[in-house]
This record gives structure tokens, C-alpha cells and sequence, in this order.
């Protein structure tokens, strides 16, 4: 599709784009204001943000967070390959259908539910075991991981049918072993899919309110649900300076995760098209 | 060879590590299926089990609060208790049937909003060059990654009374006293459209991206004008992109629970917000147990669809 883009293409994506970025940019202006009332200008300030790094509270609240996203990232980047070898990979085995249906449904189940569920299944496990007879760092991380996986196996998957399986059935033909192939050739490849899924996995966590909510005990509180218990009573200027470094953390994510997508995108490419060139 | 058959003359001389990579390296494909398996059967099936159980029990003053499904009596005779109460106290209560509804309205009315502004945009990145289309849909993605939360806060500073946009009406004379827009139901469908937009957005563009450009030239040198083309051509070609697109709306949309709590107050009811405080204040289990199941009930069928689109997608691909 080169078409040209008519004159209402052009104006609907200016007035979607700004629909995006107006309301973000207001946020980030406003966590300058010196006024305490959020809206209401009283001159340039970084008052808020010098609140912001004095308050244990919310350091808590970013250390917790932290270290239940690299936890959950990690772990979830492993599961999810797993999951996404094992459907692309492995042809037709037991349980195929089950375990397909439980990769996607994480996917699509309303977060109530899932935190609904988790929270009883916590419950029960402390009752019929004792464990975990608090919750906090580990039930969060457990249900975070659950539902992270489901998204880097997708991930995976794609990138994994993307991928094709020439070089995979050379190496095999060639004598190589099929673990051997999985280390040797395979792994490498999935590299930057592995970081790109990984970084999903990561900023999937720190996004994550209601979930853990559900699976948090008393005193545990990630950075959500610290922002959430502050603005469900209205607007409040240090949220906003707290805002803006989030913002200003995840673009710097997302930026190299997009540079490495944009990269193996490249190689694919030049990969497709040697291959179309030798048939010729 | 060789190795292979000292290992069977000697087993036992091997140390054990070595031993353990042997096996492992036998039954790889079995550990590698095994391990993500076990984590969803015990981390997602079973709590999903359980609380199917707990909504067919009846509330009890116990710990936890619900009666046990299968009770053992002294003469070892088995009794089995399902109660279906908690669904027909649902069905039946004029609270709980208008939240579902009023949520299936809300989730359905901002998917068509999504929707209308949704397609032009993801249309126009398609038409756009070379240059500027990675620039673009990086630009959609990157409010995607952003907190979803603080996306919903944004709109708080601009909607509320003294926010930023009566601000200006004011300061333009337009309007003369603040108009009333955080808490009400406009300001949870502003919130939907808004966090929801790119799940819309991408997989229109995904669709789209991969049309043959030569059928709408066809349509044109045929003398079919542009609006024709569009409804005749373009329209039923991304019907798969419009399905997922809307289905990924839809469904989290309908079980949305920070919406309806930060920009709806209490004055917008829906199901995921019910859900919450019947759990987490009232703690009656078995209602919230059945609730939670009516809502995946509801959702149950497009929730197929979508699996379906998407096991097509990636034989397709």
C-alpha cells in the first residue's frame, strides 16, 4: 500500500498523536509547578521532586517494585522460552492443546480474576501447608511471573516461526545432535528476542496494580499501589514529579528495546533475502 | 560409539554430575515441556479450579469463609455439596445484573470508539513513507509501554473541576462555571479510548501493512470512486484486523477495574470494581467466586474467537 495519504488520514493521525502526547506532556509540565494544587500555576519548581527523593516511603516502594520485576523478569523470560520451543518446536505432544490454551489465556483473562484466584489459591496453600504464611515480595512475584510468561512465550513463538528452521536442519544434517542444535544454533538466534522479551516482562511487572494488590500483604506495597492509594483521593503534585521519572525510565527502555527489534528485523531481512538469492 | 558403550561397562564410575547432563541431555525435550506445563497447571488451572469451587459453596463462619465441597461423616460415608444460590442471588439482584450490563455497554461503546478513530490512524501509518512509518508506530507503542496508571492520572489533571481543561473554557469565556467531568461516566469512556486505543491500533496496522495495494488501483482504473473502494475493498480485507483489534478492547475493557475506580468514582458501577470491593471488604467468597465466574462466562466466547484468530495468525505466518 504506497498510496498517497489523503488530506482526513493526515488530520486523524495529528489529532491521534496529540490525543496520546498532550495529556502526558501536561503531566510532566505540571510536576514543575510550585503550586500545591495540581492544575494551578505557580511558577517553575523542582520542590516536588525534592520531596520525592526524600521520602522513605516511596524509595520502599521503588526498591520492592524493582526487585520484583528483574525476579520476575528473569524467571518469566525462561518459562516463556520454554513454553514457546516446546509449541514450535516439538510437533504434536500430550496436553498440546491444554498447554496452547494456557499460554494464551493469561493473555486475555481479566486481571480481577486472575488476582481474584491467585489471592484464594495463596490462601489455601498457607492453610493446607503453611506457606506462604505472608504474602508480599514472593506471592507478588509468583503471580507476576504467571502472567509475564504467557506474553515472552508469545514473543518467542513468533519470533521462533519467523526465524524458520533452515539453519537448524543443516546443523541436524550435518551430524549435530538435537541439543546441540538448540544450544549451538538455536539460543543464539533467539538472543535479542530473549532481551526484548525480557524487557516486556519487566516493564509488564512494574505497571502491574491490580494483581498484586489481590496477592499483597500488609506493608508490601509496590510502586502502583502506592501511587494508587495516593491519587484515589485526587490530584497530587509529587505523583506527577514521580510520574515524569517513570516516564523518562520506561522511553529509555523502550528505546533500546526498539533499536534491538529494529536491528534483528534488519538481519532478517538480509537473511530472506540471501536465501532468495542462492535459489536463483 | 565408544563412549556410549564404556558408559553402559561402567555406570556407576561416572561422576554424578556427568551422569545428570547425560540424562538431561536424553530427556531434554521432556524437561523443557515439563517445567512451563507444571508452572501453569499449579500457578493458573488450579487457583482458576478453586475458585470454580468456591462458587458453587455457601458462605460460612469459618476460616476460609465458605463450606467444604466434599465432607468425610463419622461412618466414612462421602457427601458432596454443590450449591448453585450464589448464581441465582446474582441473576437475580438488580445490582449485580445492571453492573454487568452497564459494563458490557461501557466496553462495548468505547471498542466502537476505539475503533472509529483507531482505524483512520493505523490507515494513515500504513499510507505513510518509508521514513516516517517506524518513526510513527514507535509513537503509538511508546504510551503503550508507559504506566498504564499514570496514563489514567493524566486525564484526572485534565478533567477534574479546577483541571486543565475548564481551566482554559474559562479563561476563553466559553464556558462560565466548571463543567462536571472526573466521576461521571464520559470521563471512564475518555479513559478506556485512551489507554485502550493502540491494542487497536496495532494489529489494524499489522493487517493492513500486509494488503495488496494493486487490488485498490484495480477498483480505481475500473472507475470505482474511493468511498466505494473503501466499503467494497479495503473494509472486508481487514475484517481479521478489525476482529482482533476490537476483541482486545473488548475483553479487558469489560473486567476494568482502575478506570471506573479513579476516573468514574463511585458513580459509574462495573463489574471489576464490584468484583474488588465484594472481595476485599464485604469478603463474602462464594458471591465473589461467582461473580468472578459469570464475568469470564460472559467473556468466554470472544475470548475463543480471539485464541482461534490467533492459532490462524501464526500458522499463516
Amino acid at each position: 500500500m504506497q498510496a498517497k495519504r489523503s488530506r482526513f488520514l493526515t488530520v486523524m493521525l495529528t489529532l491521534g498523536l496529540a490525543f496520546f502526547y498532550v495529556p502526558m506532556i501536561l503531566l510532566v509540565v505540571y510536576s514543575f509547578n510550585y503550586s500545591k494544587i495540581v492544575p494551578v500555576w505557580g511558577g517553575w519548581s523542582l520542590r516536588w521532586y525534592k520531596e520525592l527523593f526524600e521520602s522513605r516511603e516511596v524509595w520502599s516502594a521503588v526498591s520492592l517494585s524493582l526487585q520484583i520485576a528483574v525476579v520476575n523478569a528473569t524467571f518469566a523470560t525462561i518459562l516463556g522460552s520454554l513454553a514457546g520451543l516446546a509449541m514450535v518446536r516439538f510437533g504434536r505432544f500430550k496436553g498440546r492443546t491444554l498447554f496452547g490454551g494456557m499460554i494464551v489465556a493469561p493473555l486475555v483473562m481479566p486481571e480481577v480474576i486472575t488476582g481474584l484466584s491467585l489471592l484464594v489459591f495463596f490462601i489455601t496453600l498457607n492453610q493446607l501447608f503453611g506457606w506462604p504464611s505472608e504474602r508480599g515480595f514472593a506471592t507478588i512475584t509468583i503471580a507476576h511471573i504467571t502472567f509475564s510468561m504467557a506474553y515472552v512465550a508469545v514473543t518467542i513463538q513468533a519470533r521462533l516461526t519467523g526465524m524458520g528452521q533452515d539453519l537448524e536442519e543443516a546443523a541436524a544434517d550435518l551430524g549435530a545432535k538435537p541439543f546441540k542444535v538448540l544450544t549451538a544454533i538455536t539460543l543464539p538466534r533467539l538472543t535479542p528476542a530473549l532481551i526484548s522479551g525480557w524487557l516486556l516482562a519487566f516493564t509488564l511487572s512494574l505497571d502491574d496494580l491490580v494483581i498484586a494488590s489481590f496477592v499483597t500483604g500488609p506493608g508490601a506495597n509496590t510502586l502502583p499501589i502506592l501511587i494508587f492509594s495516593r491519587i484515589r483521593v485526587g490530584l497530587r503534585p509529587d505523583i506527577n514529579a514521580l510520574a515524569t521519572m517513570i516516564i523518562l525510565v520506561i522511553a529509555l527502555c523502550v528505546a533500546v528495546a526498539a533499536i534491538l527489534m529494529f536491528r534483528q528485523q534488519r538481519a532478517d531481512q538480509r537473511d530472506r533475502k540471501m536465501a532468495e538469492g542462492e535459489e536463483h | 560409539m565408544r563412549e556410549a558403550r564404556t558408559q553402559i561397562a561402567k555406570p556407576t564410575q561416572r561422576p554424578l554430575h556427568q551422569r545428570i547432563m547425560r540424562r538431561l541431555q536424553k530427556h531434554w525435550q521432556l524437561v523443557i515441556v515439563t517445567i512451563p506445563f507444571a508452572w501453569l497447571l499449579l500457578f493458573f488451572l488450579a487457583p482458576f479450579l478453586i475458585v470454580a469451587k468456591i462458587s458453587l459453596a455457601e458462605l460460612a463462619i469459618a476460616s476460609p469463609p465458605f463450606t467444604k465441597m466434599i465432607e468425610w461423616t463419622d461412618n466414612g460415608i462421602m457427601t458432596i455439596r454443590v450449591v448453585f444460590d450464589n448464581f441465582t442471588y446474582i441473576l437475580e439482584d438488580d445490582l449485580y445484573l445492571n453492573t454487568y450490563l452497564n459494563s458490557l455497554k461501557i466496553s462495548v461503546t468505547s471498542t466502537i470508539l476505539c475503533l472509529l478513530f483507531g482505524y483512520p490512524v493505523a490507515y494513515a501509518i500504513v499510507r505513510s513513507g518509508p521514513v516516517a512509518k517506524p518513526i510513527l508506530l514507535f509513537c503509538i507503542i511508546l504510551p503503550f509501554w508507559t504506566s498504564f496508571l499514570l496514563r489514567v492520572y493524566a486525564w484526572m489533571g485534565l478533567l477534574a473541576d479546577q483541571g486543565t481543561i475548564n481551566n482554559v473554557l474559562l479563561a476563553m469565556g466559553v464556558i462560565d462555571e466548571p463543567i462536571r467531568m472526573l466521576y461521571t461516566e464520559f470521563a471512564v469512556y475518555i479513559g478506556i479510548v485512551y489507554t485502550y486505543m493502540p491494542f487497536m491500533i496495532l494489529p489494524l496496522y499489522a493487517n493492513m501493512e500486509k494488503l495488496d495495494g494493486s487490488l485498490n488501483e484495480a477498483a480505481a482504473d475500473l472507475g470505482s470512486r474511493a468511498t466505494n473502494t473503501f466499503f467494497k475493498v479495503t473494509l472486508p480485507l481487514t475484517m481479521p484486523g478489525i476482529v482482533a483489534g476490537c476483541l482486545l478492547v473488548f475483553i479487558p475493557a469489560t473486567g476494568e477495574y482502575v478506570i471506573p475506580d479513579l476516573l468514574g468514582g463511585g458513580n459509574v458501577q462495573m463489574i471489576g470494581r464490584v468484583l474488588y470491593n465484594e472481595f476485599s471488604r464485604n469478603s463474602d467468597w462464594p458471591v465473589a467466586a461467582a461473580v468472578a465466574i459469570v464475568l469470564l462466562l460472559l467473556l468466554v466466547i470472544p475470548m475463543m474467537v480471539f485464541q482461534y484468530y490467533q492459532g490462524k495468525a501464526s500458522e499463516e505466518s
